[in-house]
């Protein structure tokens, strides 16, 4: 009997519990992220990124302060998001949404953003339609075409004339495949096959000897970062397949820094394209790598560079806006914005209000017996290729 | 063909062997006691867990952590048991699943906060990289181990329960219950120690498998589901089952990601359906 | 003190049943205070009612039957998809949408009902897992119609009535749903309490026996499951609807595996289980979430833990036992042993 009673009165203590209130705060934004579940790192190294911005240039902007309100979509789910963005508009009245790591959840809250016009800075999600759906979206991250596409144009230009290509079977992986396939045949290659792998793919093996048995001239590979980079690298590595000889071709999750400890020394000589990398060659970033690492740990990744340009628009927007946060007055000064980056010089495009930006294409290799991407070639001022096709 | 169809067969097989030993456990202990725990991986990724803070902070060779995971995991089984499950054996199946699955998501968030939420990096000792040539099939090396260590694990197990007096009670306990305890044996104290044994397989399992599936803290949800489905397939309380069952999943997983990609996924799930279907008790399970 | 034994009159015993109690008016006036005392709270409180929709489907099927699904949100999922297809292809009227999104998703569920209805105990829990888990690969695959991992994109509704407009705001949201599952659940009370609802409660008690009692087994189980198939279809119908995005998530094992924590949290096999832990369950993952978007699970598995600890058999199955009612037959939640019991 008192067992029951306790355990309904904390029930009935969690639920009517107040959350505590926030300070008063002229300018709200809300941060919408998938801070728990199998996400949640990206989570953490992107809004890692926006406390370092915030602790360095102060939380006033034009006389007036900052508050920022987090709430957790667990992972994929428009629905949480959705319902999170709407909230956090009509209960916590923000000015600005933020975050945005995951497609579905940005397509969802892309609606709100319209409807309530409200500026939404997308930090990360990468697919072209996104700042489409809502006038007042600007993005600080990068697109899968612009990545891609590139890459595809920059191997054929560098000798590659075949390619195979594998990537996993899910919205951003058939758009990279779509992307490299596109500019690498239009530029003059031919794709030689292709496979798909299913997402929550855990062994890679079949795939690789699959592919193994074509024995191709190059492979071009996507996969979502976690755990997959590293499996697929060492499928590779077990079979055989040796990156001085098979040019092995990817987007940068690839290569990022977990996988390449993973892998050793077999990922030598991997090409991948990426928009950012800590070992980036500027006095910028070096500070800035320098500044993460003593906050949090750990090295930057696309994750950091999106919210650290994210929160920087939302900053200088506000600055220039002279202080008025509603939609249509930010909206106006974020098109045509430029600065300097860690990663390099960006600006927003005024048509598309997307990111331009400089695509890097490195290799993998071995520097002071550390393994790590080596910049090597780059492509400067890339706009988002599937919305530049669809402008008149 | 038919040598990448060997070494399909073997890539398959060595998966399959890592399915298994993460499932053994679940298996004797859902025959045993008809306790539905679903935090069994949890235990596997804990065993996960100390082998990378051994490795990594301590310097540990990797092969002398092995013993170290199975023993955390079993004494973590052991406290849990004594602490929460003992009080669910009467329980309904609904409830049971209510514990496991509060536990399962307790130590996802402490292995989040605990480790971070990245994928933990893991070099493997070099002897164990690699692959080595035979017959003209490229074997890797880690999965020749791994297929050892299974091997093994599965010999010893046989032989514990078959020759010594506690297997044997163990057996009587799967087939009859009522029985066993009208003979005498205590049930209760025989599940525990099984329990923890099944649950420091695990944390082996989960510590063997940081190098060919990699680890980070959805590892306990992510897996699960195999796991579930080699110990429906195999049949409850069967090792001999769960064996069949891991061998035929892992091989056909594998077989069909092989020649016909565009299924990926759905072969897994077909034949677990079937197989269920034709042999509802599992392969080698008790029929009902 | 009732003696044991068959009732006098079944069928008064039925009537008696369906007369409605004081507590269960309370409840359905107290859904109504979102929207004087909690008015910022509207989308949630649709999510809630979506969720008790979806889970009182899975309590017909689980409660009352004793069928353990682990995969039910196939079916929510599938109607979900339907409705968004029918707005996207132009015809964005509601109610229409709504039924016809239940009405595929209960063929989808007759059609299962063939399969469920061969295996049983743990083999049925993987079966059902299965194919949900293809249902949800089968719709990735499917991206030309689905949409992939991006979801299903131009879903828009026309207004209610041609009045209430689907907005930032929720009223009309909150007020679809709360409305749909009113009806639902009467419909639900009903069959619970007929002769068809006693021969479901004798299949889940013994399922073996119920045959030799005349009654037509495999039929009931086909329509059990069809039925409660189109009720999930409804609640995903209604997710899809109010808040204008369907995506894979619907049809996630993650999402089935989410419901029967609430069922079971709230008390299966007693009706009102499934309402009273969605509105536990989700409430407490809002509350947790925003006081710690990066562990809250955490505190979410000690709630459980605790509850399970505290009150076996669900809030509702504690809050009995709490009022010193007896459980009168045939309303106990399923008790017996249903995996691999000899």
């Amino acid at each position: 009997m008192r067992r029951i009673l306790i355990g309904l009165g904390s029930l009935a203590a969690v639920l009517l519990a107040v959350v505590p209130g926030g300070a008063q705060a002229p300018i709200k934004i809300g941060l919408i992220m998938p801070y728990s579940g199998q996400f949640a790192d990206t989570a953490a190294q992107m809004d890692a990124a926006i406390k370092l911005y915030v602790q360095q240039n102060g939380d006033t902007v034009a006389g007036r302060k900052l508050e920022f309100i987090r709430r957790d979509t667990g992972g994929v789910a428009p629905d949480i998001a959705k319902r999170l963005a709407q909230e956090l508009v009509v209960r916590d009245q923000v000015d600005i949404l933020g975050g945005f790591i995951l497609t579905p959840n940005a397509l969802a809250a892309a609606d709100v953003s319209a409807e309530a016009k409200k500026l939404m800075v997308v930090m990360n999600a990468a697919t072209s339609i996104i700042t489409t759906k809502s006038p007042y979206i600007v993005r600080t991250s990068v697109t899968t075409p612009q990545l891609n596409e590139v890459l595809g144009a920059w191997a054929f230009r560098n000798g590659v004339r075949k390619a195979y290509t594998m990537v996993s079977d899910y919205g951003p992986g058939i758009d990279a495949e779509g992307a490299f396939q596109r500019a690498f045949k239009d530029a003059g290659g031919e794709i030689t096959g292709s496979v798909r792998f299913p997402v929550a793919n855990p062994d890679f093996s079949a795939f690789v000897q699959r592919a193994k048995d074509l024995n191709p001239e190059a492979i071009y590979i996507f996969v979502p970062g976690g755990v997959q980079p590293a499996a697929i690298g060492k499928a590779l590595i077990e079979r055989g397949i040796d990156p001085k000889k098979t040019r092995i071709l990817g987007q940068g999750e690839f290569t990022e820094e977990e996988a390449l400890r993973s892998m050793g020394d077999g990922a030598l000589g991997i090409i991948t394209a990426f928009h950012y990398d800590y070992n980036h060659d500027s006095a910028m970033n070096r500070s800035f790598v320098k500044a993460f690492h003593d906050a949090t740990g750990r090295d930057p990744n696309i994750f950091s560079i999106g919210g650290w340009d994210g929160i920087h628009l939302i900053y200088e927007t506000i600055k220039k806006a002279g202080g008025k946060t509603d939609g249509d007055a930010l909206i106006a000064v974020a098109k045509g914005m430029r600065w300097e980056s860690p990663r390099g010089p960006v600006s927003i495009d005024p048509e598309t209000r997307d990111i331009v930006q400089t695509v890097y294409i490195r290799r993998v290799e071995k520097v002071g017996g550390q393994i790590r991407n080596v910049e090597f070639d780059k492509v400067e001022n890339v706009k988002d290729p599937v919305k530049a096709r669809m402008q008149p | 063909m038919l040598v990448p169809l060997l070494g399909v067969l073997f890539d398959g097989f060595a998966y399959g062997m890592l399915l298994f030993l993460l499932s053994i456990g679940l298996a004797v202990t859902l025959g045993m006691m008809n306790f539905v725990n679903l935090a069994h991986l949890s235990f596997a990724m804990l065993g996960g867990y100390v082998t990378i803070t051994l490795t990594q902070k301590l310097g540990w060779p990797f092969l002398a952590t092995l013993p170290a995971a199975f023993l955390a995991a079993a004494a973590a089984a052991v406290v849990l048991e004594r602490l929460l499950y003992r009080r669910l054996y009467r329980a309904s199946e609904l409830d049971q699943c209510l514990l496991t699955i509060g536990l399962v998501f307790m130590s996802v968030a402490t292995a989040a906060y605990v480790f971070g939420t990245s994928q933990q990096p893991f070099e493997t000792p070099p002897y164990l990289r690699g692959a080595v040539a035979v017959l003209g099939l490229r074997l890797g090396i880690y999965r020749v181990f791994l297929i050892g260590a299974a091997l093994g694990i599965t010999l010893a197990l046989i032989l514990g329960l078959e020759y010594t007096r506690f297997g044997t009670q163990v057996r009587a306990a799967v087939d009859n219950q009522r029985m066993a305890r009208g003979l005498g044996i205590d049930v209760e104290r025989r599940f525990a120690i099984t329990f923890a044994i099944g649950s420091g397989l695990a944390g082996l399992g989960g510590a063997l498998a940081i190098e060919m599936v990699g680890l980070d803290p959805a590892f306990a949800l992510t897996y699960l589901v195999y796991v579930l489905i080699v110990v429906a397939v195999g049949g409850l309380g069967s090792i001999g089952g769960s064996f069949i069952a891991a061998t035929l999943l892992g091989v056909s997983d594998v077989a069909g990601k092989y020649y016909v990609p565009e299924l990926g996924a759905f072969l897994i799930y077909l034949v677990m359906i079937g197989l269920l279907m034709w042999r509802p008790s599992g392969l080698l399970g008790r029929r009902q | 003190m009732r003696e044991a034994g068959p009732p006098e009159d079944p069928r008064r015993e039925l009537w008696a049943r369906q007369r409605w109690r004081g507590l269960e008016g309370a409840f359905w006036l107290a859904t109504l205070a979102p929207f004087v005392l909690f008015p910022a709270h509207l989308q949630l409180a649709s999510q809630v009612a979506i969720a008790g929709l979806f889970a009182l489907s899975l309590d017909l099927l689980l409660g009352y039957s004793g069928i353990v699904s682990l995969g039910h949100a196939a079916f929510f999922g599938i109607g979900a998809y339907t409705a968004g297809l029918i707005a996207k292809g132009g015809w964005g009227e509601p109610v229409s949408g709504l039924l016809a999104a239940a009405a595929v998703a209960g063929v989808a569920g007759y059609a299962a009902s063939f399969i469920f209805s061969r295996v049983r105990h743990l083999a049925l829990i993987m079966v059902t897992l299965g194919l949900g888990l293809l249902v949800h690969e089968a719709a990735n695959k499917a991206h030309w119609l689905t949409g992939g991992a991006d979801g299903l994109q131009g879903v828009r509704m026309w207004p209610l009535a041609g009045r209430f407009k689907f907005d930032l705001y929720g009223y009309t949201a909150y007020g679809y749903s709360l409305a749909v599952l009113v009806v639902a659940f009467l419909v639900v009370r009903r069959v619970v309490n007929s002769p068809f609802g006693l021969a479901l409660r004798g299949i889940r008690e013994n399922a073996v026996r119920m045959p030799a009692l005349g009654a037509p087994t495999r039929s009931h189980v086909r329509t059990v499951c069809a039925f409660s198939a189109a009720l999930a279809g409804l609640a995903g119908a209604l997710l899809a609807q109010t808040t204008e995005t369907v995506s894979l998530a619907t049809l996630e094992f993650q999402r089935s595996a989410e419901i029967l924590v609430i069922l079971i949290l709230g008390g299966a096999g007693r009706l009102y289980g499934g309402l009273v832990g969605a509105v536990i369950f989700l409430v407490a993952r809002d509350r947790f979430s925003g006081l710690n978007p990066q562990y809250w699970y955490f505190w979410m598995g000690a709630l459980l833990i605790l509850i399970v600890m505290a009150v076996p058999g669900g809030i509702l199955g504690g809050l009995a036992r709490l009022a010193g009612s007896r459980r009168r037959p045939g309303a106990r939640g399923p008790t017996a042993s249903r995996v691999g019991s000899s």
